[in-house]
């Protein structure tokens, strides 16, 4: 039998393709979901529904709507850097309405201090740190510093306080003898603004040279090196570490 | 009669194939237009993230805000960003561990040798803009939006684990929960509303930095103008958006 001329395996072969074609067509509506593909292969949806997730953490600008006193130290203090959720937790919901949410204050020894101010040798030189054990035991560490102004009651007397990793290596080396001030003159004012008030290192291989020179009137024990043969196209401690020099 | 209906099942399995090709031929380019014409629009907005690493003191405070603020499982191994902390001896042996991925600070380490420098890296998604993730996703459930970040549709993964497979920054983890993937989304909720990230908010140093790569005048940028950046994995030609200051050749 043929349809209008056409060849009878023409004709199966267009209802076959009809067939198939419908049913693709069927099953992308029935399975590609809804918004796919209005923006790129995905579901724009998606990215609604990402950016409708609920925040918990309010931002310390909402805080100071209401806290001011809080906010007024913390701002010229050590801690201005410090959100204020940082040590009270997600506050979103007391933000929103103060009596739906208790935030957390950790008034207890070191519960939230030590995270950042304990020693550990990892962190930047610099970044104040206390050997809990050590450091006015058995008090709360907010009967002495305010946690919104921490500035301790009395400056600082020895540069380990902050600078905890140099003391410690130096106190290991052949260099353990030598203050700092051997080597760095440091303003007072350096204990109180440290970034303010930077104390001076070294610039000279005569630094070194005032003790390891061949002719420098220092200790006999202290070894000696030939400033013009030693390592002379270079500055001492680009070779040795000053804190921890070996040979 | 048998001849026939092979041969009817024949054409049939040969025809199936070019007419869905033809239709996705025709469907597709439909929608990667829509999706230029969208990108061009909002392309100033495209988020990045700055660490510094010398300024990471290790706390952990933004792997704890991260966990709060997106409702990740309680379990201690999964994070959307985590806290690496690199120890290199003299001898050349690079120690990194992460306990409990940083949340709760880390202890002093138990050293067995001497340690010549350590130091803190914040890990997480690097919102790559060639993202390996997306190219392997089977259903396109893991997509770049027009602002750059990379997201995860979880009503529509199937959980097949491609992705944390394709992850070269192990960035990603199925969520036990879901049983699906899951991953930093630089809180996409927060940025769209002019919030920071969890784990920039809380960030005591200014370590993390977060800001808009197109912008002529946002604090990436200036970070970005004023230091050396580096990425991870550089060769991987992934090319994160995440940027690294001071980073040590020895951080993988
Ligand atoms: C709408 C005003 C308002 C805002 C905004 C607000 N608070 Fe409060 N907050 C209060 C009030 C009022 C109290 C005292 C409530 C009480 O004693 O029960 C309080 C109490 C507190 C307390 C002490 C709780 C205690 O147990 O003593 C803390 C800590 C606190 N808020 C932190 C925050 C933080 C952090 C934010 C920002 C995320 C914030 N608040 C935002 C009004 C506010
Ligand atoms: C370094 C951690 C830290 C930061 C940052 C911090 N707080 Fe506190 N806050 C505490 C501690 C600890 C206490 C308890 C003090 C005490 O009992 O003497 C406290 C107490 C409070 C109280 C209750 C006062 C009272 O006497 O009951 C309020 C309100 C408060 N903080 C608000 C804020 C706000 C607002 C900010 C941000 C501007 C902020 N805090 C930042 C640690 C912090
Ligand atoms: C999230 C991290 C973080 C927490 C938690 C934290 N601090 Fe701090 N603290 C800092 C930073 C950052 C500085 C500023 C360091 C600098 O200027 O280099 C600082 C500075 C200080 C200083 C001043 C040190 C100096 O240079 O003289 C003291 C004291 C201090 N904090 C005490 C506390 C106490 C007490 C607590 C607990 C209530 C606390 N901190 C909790 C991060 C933190
Ligand atoms: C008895 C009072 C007292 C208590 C309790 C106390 N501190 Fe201090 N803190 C001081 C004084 C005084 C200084 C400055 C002198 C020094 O370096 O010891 C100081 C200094 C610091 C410094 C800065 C290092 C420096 O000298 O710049 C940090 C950080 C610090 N304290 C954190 C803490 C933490 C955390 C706690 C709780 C575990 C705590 N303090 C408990 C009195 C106290
Ligand atoms: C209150 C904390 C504190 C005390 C106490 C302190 N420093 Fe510092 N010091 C710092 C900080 C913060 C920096 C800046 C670190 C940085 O920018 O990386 C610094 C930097 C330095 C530098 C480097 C300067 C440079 O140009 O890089 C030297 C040297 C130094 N201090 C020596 C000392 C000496 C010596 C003492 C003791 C007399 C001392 N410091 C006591 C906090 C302190
Ligand atoms: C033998 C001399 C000498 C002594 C003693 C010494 N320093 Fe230094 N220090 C140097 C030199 C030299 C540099 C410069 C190193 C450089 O530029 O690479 C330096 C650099 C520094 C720096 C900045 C660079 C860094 O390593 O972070 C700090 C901070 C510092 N010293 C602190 C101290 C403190 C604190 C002490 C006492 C515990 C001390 N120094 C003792 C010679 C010394
Ligand atoms: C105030 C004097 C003094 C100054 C300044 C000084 N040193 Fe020393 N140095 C010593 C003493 C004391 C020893 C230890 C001698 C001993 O072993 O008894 C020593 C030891 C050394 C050693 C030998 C370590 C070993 O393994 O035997 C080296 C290397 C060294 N210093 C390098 C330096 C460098 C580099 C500088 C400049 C940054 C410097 N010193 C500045 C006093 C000084
Ligand atoms: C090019 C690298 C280099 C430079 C720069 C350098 N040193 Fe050395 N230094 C060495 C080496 C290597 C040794 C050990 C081998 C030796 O004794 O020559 C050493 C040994 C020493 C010793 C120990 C000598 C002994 O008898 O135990 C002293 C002290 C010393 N250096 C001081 C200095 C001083 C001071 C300077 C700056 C004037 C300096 N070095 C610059 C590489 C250097």
């Amino acid at each position: 039998m043929k349809l209008w001329g056409i060849a009878d395996q023409v004709v199966r072969l267009a209802i076959l393709l009809a067939i198939v074609g419908g049913v693709t067509v069927a099953l992308r509506a029935r399975f590609v979901p809804p918004s796919f593909g209005e923006t790129g292969h995905y579901r724009a949806e998606a990215v609604t529904i990402a950016a409708e997730l609920p925040v918990r953490y309010a931002g310390s600008e909402i805080c100071a709507e209401c806290h001011d006193d809080q906010e007024e130290l913390r701002r010229r203090s050590y801690h201005r850097g410090l959100s204020c959720e940082v040590c009270h937790g997600a506050a979103a919901a007391h933000a929103e309405d103060f009596e739906a949410q208790q935030p957390l204050v950790p008034r207890a020894r070191g519960e939230a201090c030590l995270a950042c101010h304990e020693y550990l040798p990892s962190r930047p030189t610099g970044f104040p740190q206390i050997i809990e054990r050590l450091h006015n035991p058995l008090e709360p560490c907010v009967g002495c510093h305010d946690p919104h102004d921490p500035t301790p009651p009395e400056v600082p007397s020895s540069c380990a306080a902050c600078h905890a990793q140099i003391e410690r290596t130096k106190a290991v080396s052949h260099h353990l003898a030598l203050t700092c001030e051997t080597c760095h003159e440091a303003a007072p004012e350096h204990r109180i603004e440290p970034r303010s008030h930077l104390p001076n290192k070294p610039t000279a291989r005569e630094a070194c040279g005032r003790c390891h020179a061949e002719g420098a009137d220092s200790g006999a024990e202290i070894p000696r090196v030939d400033l013009d043969t030693h390592g002379p196209r270079y500055l001492c401690w680009q070779c040795h570490y000053p804190h921890h020099p070996e040979a | 009669m048998p001849e026939d209906r092979s041969r009817r099942e024949f054409l049939i399995s040969v025809l199936q194939f070019p007419c869905s090709a033809a239709l996705v031929a025709v469907c597709g380019p439909l929608a990667t237009a829509a999706a230029a014409t969208e990108d061009e629009a909002s392309s100033e907005r495209y988020f990045g993230m700055g660490i510094q690493v010398d300024k990471c003191i290790g706390c952990g405070r933004c792997v704890r805000a991260c966990k709060t603020e997106n409702d990740l499982p309680e379990a201690p191994f999964y994070f959307r960003t985590w806290i690496e902390r690199y120890a290199i001896h003299a001898d050349g042996r690079v120690d990194v561990d992460s306990p409990e991925g940083g949340i709760n600070g880390f202890l002093p380490r138990e050293s067995e040798g001497e340690v010549v420098r350590s130091f803190f890296v914040p890990k997480l998604c690097n919102q790559c803009d060639n993202p390996p993730c997306v190219q392997v996703c089977p259903v396109g459930a893991t997509f770049k939006t027009d602002d750059g970040v990379i997201l995860v549709d979880s009503d529509y993964c199937i959980g097949c684990r491609y992705c944390i497979q394709a992850c070269p920054y192990g960035a990603r983890f199925l969520d036990p929960r879901t049983k699906t993937a899951d991953k930093c989304t630089f809180c996409y909720h927060r940025i769209t509303q002019g919030l920071l990230p969890a784990c920039v908010e809380v960030c005591p140093t200014g370590a993390r930095v977060f800001g808009e790569l197109k912008a002529d005048a946002s604090p990436l940028r200036r970070l970005m103008r004023m230091s050396r950046l580096q990425v991870l994995k550089p060769s991987l030609n992934t090319e994160p958006k995440v940027f690294y200051t001071e980073l040590d050749g020895e951080v993988r």
